[in-house]
């Protein structure tokens, strides 16, 4: 996978490409501001609590201390779930937008999240979904769908699935599964009350039951996905270019896009369908790592749980005692730091 | 296209040329004539059928006073709106996808409709408005979050890469805003506002429609005259400077129009979802020929509406729903279907 001397296609526009002990240092910096953001999160909220009682709540648990237990039992699963959607979003990102070769492609707006929102929703109506561990079937099924029906048809004709081609049926797929959402919701007041609190994103009330139910799904696919730089490097130098140096395109698109589904059914059905997270945390990552994605991914892998648990320790602050939805403000932090990025120098293209 | 085996060069281009004519007037005829066959049935279709010889006469004024209310005040209005709206925002999309060289860059992707949208949630939860006030609203929102994604763009010129960028960062910035109103309101003014952002047609009449009609006579002229140079756009920009075109003043141009298309529709009847996105990729496909194709995509967005809201009114087994819920399902799976009957693809975007 590796034989690639340099698979780093010359065309990215960055003048200044940052050497590789600087990358280095870039992710040991990233994985301390994760560590910083996640410390916050236990601490901060409608009850704030001391770093020392937090660290008491792991080193030595006292299950009739009251601050020991809403650590262990609200504070950290709250927190893992937003640390594991964000890695996931980040990567499914990476991934989506390497195998369409748009810098447009993500979760959103190729319909992967759409197809877990709209199982999700008949699940709700139909079937009287109420808890949070069933969503995740539903959602991971809804995925599944989603992927396989954007692939397939893609890749029927001669040239099989071309980027272009791919992200068309995306957005196609996308479309008619937000309008058969809508319809759902617009005839039941009660399936829209459930599902408008769901579909903004937030990760209040997730439980250890939540984390175990989706844990399996996201930690394999970021095993895979964090493997599958190489891979992605073939498919953004073009396809003819990857077959003539002797790499299997389909099955480097179908290893990504098996991560996709793990990634982006398990996080949207643990917290919504957050859609910034995964188009502009890769596009902030290129702009450190230039369009290897063999940087790219554990830059997005780290960057993206910044942004979500960020968000969610910002939103307990600004509304305390209430809280605003993670999926509202990482677009309202995020979003303006994206624009002044991409205004304030030369962005990397794909 | 090579098929030719003429031995003179010339002849066989001037057949592959001749072709090429046939294929675009066929095509556009045929989206032409679909688009009256269905508007014709959605006059005649109702809750009263009425036949296709009382409909014409009702136009030529003289009905009687049961089809004049009817036709004129109720399913005319609607019709006409439908295809308004159709045209303006299959066209807005198609300009926008090829100049900023993107399929997915139509206004509901970078921010221009969500705008809209975003003014008009506002309107209707936070001020508790409607009507006419609610279509100012939008409008407004949609040039704001234009001017806006243009200026901060604007770094000597604008690159299409950095507005799409600016665009998508705006767009998450004024859903966000939207999920808050969507979130915080009671939940029936929720679905209120959840059914304007779907779009609708129901109750349209006069008052939306000839602002609309005015508006168009005056944006499609000039989105098709500057729109000529879309193809050389395409080349990249130093060719087409070298080509002759004004690249930074064409560009703002079709920009500004596109905009507007985008706008006074979302004014008078909603973000109707999708149109934009997949009007102008199945347009391109029909014609085939690797232009910008503006024309079958206008076309193509007319026809969507008025199928979409065919079906809305019309399917037995359907709640009432609004247009904006169909467009999606019904435009969607045929650009499904034509992608994955595309043998010689790249050429759909």
């Amino acid at each position: 996978m590796t034989a690639v001397a340099d698979p780093t296609p010359a065309t990215g526009g960055t003048r200044r490409r940052v050497p590789v002990p600087g990358k280095v240092l870039g992710l040991v910096l990233a994985a301390a501001a994760v560590v910083v953001v996640s410390v916050a999160s236990v601490m901060v909220g409608a009850k704030p609590i001391p770093v020392g009682t937090v660290l008491d709540a792991f080193l030595s648990f006292d299950p009739s201390n009251n601050d020991h237990l809403f650590v262990r039992v609200e504070r950290m699963p709250r927190t893992v779930i937003g640390l594991l959607a964000g890695a996931a979003l980040g990567l499914a990102g990476t991934i989506m937008q390497a195998i369409a070769r748009n810098p447009l492609a993500d979760p959103g707006i190729l319909g992967v999240n759409a197809g877990a929102a709209l199982f999700i929703v008949m699940g709700i109506n139909f079937f009287g979904l109420t808890a949070l561990t069933g969503y995740v079937w539903f959602g991971f099924v809804g995925a599944a769908v989603a992927s396989v029906l954007v692939y397939g048809v893609s890749s029927f004709g001669r040239e099989g699935a071309t980027p272009i081609k791919l992200a068309l049926a995306g957005a196609a797929a996308n479309a008619a599964f937000v309008s058969l959402t809508t319809g759902v919701l617009l005839t039941s007041t009660d399936a829209f009350e459930q599902f408008r609190f769901w579909q903004v994103g937030s990760l209040a009330g997730r439980n250890w039951d939540v984390v175990v139910s989706v844990l399996p799904f996201i930690g394999v696919g970021i095993v895979i996905a964090l493997f599958s730089g190489g891979l992605l490097n073939t498919l953004t130098l073009g396809e003819d270019l990857a077959k003539a140096l002797g790499q299997n395109v389909n099955r480097a698109r179908i290893v990504s896009g098996l991560a996709v589904v793990l990634l982006c059914g398990a996080a949207t059905a643990a917290v919504g369908p957050i859609a910034f997270v995964g188009l502009a945390v890769p596009q902030v990552a290129r702009m450190v790592t230039g369009p290897d994605n063999r940087w790219l991914l554990p830059y997005s892998f780290l960057l993206a749980p910044i942004l979500v648990v960020g968000a969610d320790v910002l939103g307990r602050i600004i509304a305390r005692p209430g809280e605003v939805q993670v999926g509202i403000l990482t677009a309202a932090i995020g979003a303006p730091i994206f624009i002044a990025l991409v205004r304030g120098r030369k962005v990397a293209e794909l | 296209m090579t098929a030719v085996t003429s031995s003179d060069p010339l002849v066989s281009l001037a057949q592959t040329r001749t072709r090429g004519r046939v294929r675009r007037i066929s095509v556009a005829g045929g989206l032409a004539i679909a688009v009256v066959v269905v508007f014709a049935l959605s006059l005649v279709v109702g809750a009263a059928v009425i036949s296709l010889p009382d409909v014409l006469s009702t136009l030529a004024g003289q009905g009687s006073r049961n089809t004049n209310y009817v036709i004129l005040e109720l399913r005319l209005p609607r019709a006409v709106a439908g295809v308004l709206v159709g045209v303006a925002f299959g066209l807005s999309g198609a300009v926008f996808q090829n100049l900023l060289r993107n399929p997915l860059a139509s206004p509901d992707v970078i921010g221009i409709s969500t705008g809209a949208s975003a003014a008009a949630v506002l309107g209707i939860v936070g001020l508790g408005l409607s009507g006419l006030a609610i279509s100012g609203f939008a409008l407004s929102g949609a040039v704001l979050t234009a001017l806006a994604m243009y200026a901060i763009a604007w770094r000597n010129g604008v690159s299409g890469y950095r507005l799409i960028l600016v665009g998508i960062g705006l767009n998450a910035l004024l859903l966000s805003v939207i999920s808050y109103f969507m979130t915080s309101a009671q939940v029936t003014n929720a679905q209120d506002a959840l059914l304007w952002i779907s779009g609708s047609l129901s109750g349209r009449n006069w008052n939306q429609v000839v602002p609309l009609l005015v508006s168009l006579v005056v944006l499609v002229p000039i989105t098709m005259v500057l729109g000529r140079v879309l193809g050389m756009l395409g080349l990249g920009d130093d060719t087409a400077r070298g080509l002759g075109v004004p690249v930074g003043r064409v560009r703002l141009g079709l920009i500004v129009a596109a905009v507007m298309l985008a706008g006074v529709a979302t004014a008078a009847t909603g973000p109707i979802a999708f149109i934009a996105l997949l009007a102008g990729p199945i347009g391109r496909g029909l014609a085939k020929d690797g232009s910008p194709a503006l024309l079958p995509s206008a076309l193509v967005g007319a026809l969507i509406v008025l199928v979409a809201d065919f079906v809305a009114q019309h399917a037995p087994f359907l709640p009432n729903l609004p247009v904006g819920v169909l467009t999606g399902a019904i435009g969607a799976p045929y650009l499904l279907w034509q992608l994955a009957r595309t043998n010689s693809g790249g050429q759909g975007g």
